[in-house]
């Protein structure tokens, strides 16, 4: 099912405070969002107009094309997976599996037979064999998120919404019902949406993520798209680490007020002055330097080895940049050398211009 | 050392203010044997009184029980301009004498009350009578239920009931479901503690019942009478009948511990 917000705006309630300020979002059939942000951006917010938990003060919600006015409208059609789980606590797994079936009315409602088949399929789809007959403070916590995930997809729902759904869970169990989840929604032919603070997390399961602050969305592109060319400083600094190096632009050249950073030639139609590079530790390269530089002013301070990189602190004056080279690169001799960073994003007031 | 005194004083204090009363109440009807002290049960008055009062308490647990619910759901649940308010409103019966209620509903539905006459015309009667009586105890007994179980349902928040919702749950599966079995403990502590407040409520039910003997005497009422009229074994008799009735209401309350633990060991 395809899913469309539009001009959606919810103030705090009581005050004029925008929690929600004018956001449309178009998803199409099938697709895996990720909502992302710092905390207090709205993407919760978000999550939960789209399964109409909340009221929004204007604008609206479409599915497949059809408004959907109240949460009644999206009863059965949209899972919804909360961040503690949610689930209910005197209730078996089995129950709570069945609980979107139990309730429907008694005209709509599938034989017992077929909901006890219906629980065991999603229990085995969960890999959750065998569990049935227990109460969730019995499980870990990701069994717990299976059967929420199970609970949500049992009326059979096209549209899945995942609010922080691994945020409890250990690093290792993450990793893995991530990879599933992301498998799940493939083989189901689901439309998700996860929201998440972990932009690692969001770059590993998405095929599109929307970035958010402060209410708005401020970019809404595929992780390539989003690394290449972040609309903002603060969606180049949320998606990672990233270095900034103030300067201008003149005659097609950013020139970079630190003298030890080489001067870059900028793309065609960035005019002229003053501009922010940003750049990605890994991007960042040392080459010879030109006679004009101080060749005894860059200090290397190795700092251990990740991920297949090594890691150093560069010292520029007052500043200390993060510096990343491969492990199979030779070991940095920075004596002598300067930076170049023509990889970098140029932003000017915040936005991105080159 | 100081520990061993605070304990023994701590006894003390509890035998002597707590578990004397019912002792002697005990002591006093058995004064002439079982066999004199059952017989006095048998008065036609006596067991009128132990009806009426099983009935009002019946009608007044089975109404604050479901308002209670509803009240605290509601408290709880949502933000909504006068919600404050409603909380004290809700205690109001905690912090009011009894004798003050009843003389409201004496003012409401009395003779001379306001809308006492235009009700007697319509030959509904409520003051001096078992609905008045039954409105006394309600206004007694409002705050348990909903005070037992708002804490609880405080804790439960809001996730599991939205999680239902979007399972397509209708506002009353929602509470059958998924609200009260959360509360469920909190519940019949409340229910318990409505029960034994209503066996016993003397002070609003003194003013309104108006005291008829075998019509509009509940048991405390009862128990009253007989004392000023020196029947000291039947004034007894009663009196241990309904403080058992109220004891053994309390005493349930911790069934449901005494289940888990039950439960525990055979796990």
């Amino acid at each position: 099912m395809s899913i469309e917000v539009c001009n959606l705006v919810r103030l705090a309630p009581g005050t004029q405070q925008r929690l929600l300020d004018d956001v449309s979002l178009t998803i199409p059939k099938g697709a895996f969002v990720a909502l992302v942000g710092p905390s207090g951006a709205g993407k919760t917010t978000l999550l939960r107009a789209i399964a109409g938990l909340d009221n929004c003060n204007s604008g609206s919600v479409l599915l497949d094309e059809r408004p959907m006015t109240s949460v009644k409208d999206r009863a059965g059609r949209m899972g919804f997976v909360f961040q503690n789980y949610a689930l209910f606590p005197h209730m078996t797994v089995a129950r709570n599996i069945a609980f979107g079936l139990d309730v429907l009315p008694r005209s709509e409602r599938p034989a017992r037979a077929y909901i006890a088949q219906r629980v065991e399929e999603l229990l085995e789809l969960m890999q959750l064999q065998g569990m049935g007959g227990k109460h969730p403070a019995k499980l870990s916590g990701g069994q717990r998120q299976r059967v929420a995930l199970a609970r949500a997809l049992a009326t059979g729902p096209r549209v899945l919404l995942l609010d922080e759904p691994f945020g409890a869970l250990d690093p290792i169990v993450r990793r893995s019902i991530r990879a599933w989840l992301r498998d799940l929604h493939d083989r189901l032919g689901l439309t998700t949406i996860l929201v998440t603070h972990d932009q690692e997390e969001a770059l590993e399961v998405a095929d599109r993520i929307v970035v958010m602050q402060s209410g708005r969305i401020v970019q809404d592109a595929t992780p390539l798209e989003l690394d290449e060319q972040p609309a903002t400083n603060f969606v180049m600094e949320f998606l990672g680490e990233a270095v900034s190096f103030a300067g201008e632009v003149r005659h097609g050249r950013m020139v970079l007020d630190d003298a030890l950073v080489l001067p870059f030639i900028v793309p065609d139609g960035v005019t002229d002055g003053p501009a922010v590079a940003m750049i990605r530790p890994y991007e960042i390269a040392i080459q010879k330097p030109t006679s004009e530089q101080d060749v005894l002013s860059i200090y290397a301070a190795p700092r251990g080895t990740r991920n297949g990189y090594r890691h150093y602190t560069l010292q520029i004056g007052e500043r200390i940049i993060p510096f990343y080279r491969p492990v199979d690169e030779d070991d940095v001799q920075v004596q002598g050398v300067a930076l170049d960073i023509s990889r970098s994003r140029l932003f000017r007031q915040g936005l991105l211009c080159g | 050392m100081t520990r061993y005194i605070v304990w023994a004083v701590s006894w003390l204090f509890i035998l002597l203010v707590l578990v004397t009363p019912p002792a002697m109440v005990l002591t006093e009807a058995l004064k002439d044997g079982l066999a004199a002290s059952v017989a006095t049960l048998s008065d036609p008055d006596a067991q009128a009184a132990i009806w009426l009062t099983l009935k009002v308490t019946c009608v007044a647990v089975t109404l604050n029980t479901i308002f209670g619910i509803l009240a605290a759901w509601v408290l709880v649940k949502f933000r909504f301009p006068g919600r404050q308010f409603l909380q004290v409103l809700v205690e109001l019966p905690l912090s009011i004498s009894p004798v003050v209620s009843g003389l409201v509903w004496l003012l409401l539905f009395g003779a001379q009350g306001w809308f006492g006459p235009l009700l007697e015309q319509w030959n509904i009667h409520i003051a001096f009578a078992v609905p008045g009586i039954i409105l006394a105890t309600l206004f007694v007994t409002l705050p348990y239920v909903v005070r037992t179980v708002m804490p609880v349902m405080e804790v439960q928040g809001r996730d599991a009931e939205e999680a239902a919702v979007l399972a397509g749950a209708g506002f009353w599966q929602i509470l059958w479901h998924v609200t009260l079995p959360g509360v469920r403990g909190a519940l019949l502590s409340g229910v318990l503690l409505t029960t034994a407040r209503a066996l016993g409520e003397f002070g609003a039910v003194s003013v309104v019942s108006g005291h008829i003997p075998g019509e509009t005497e509940t048991m405390p009422l009862h128990i009253e009478n007989l004392y000023n009229g020196y029947q000291s074994v039947a004034a007894f008799t009663m009196a241990a009948l309904l403080a058992l009735m109220a004891m053994s209401a309390v005493l349930l309350r911790s069934a449901p511990d005494w289940i888990a633990r039950l439960q525990e060991k055979k796990a």
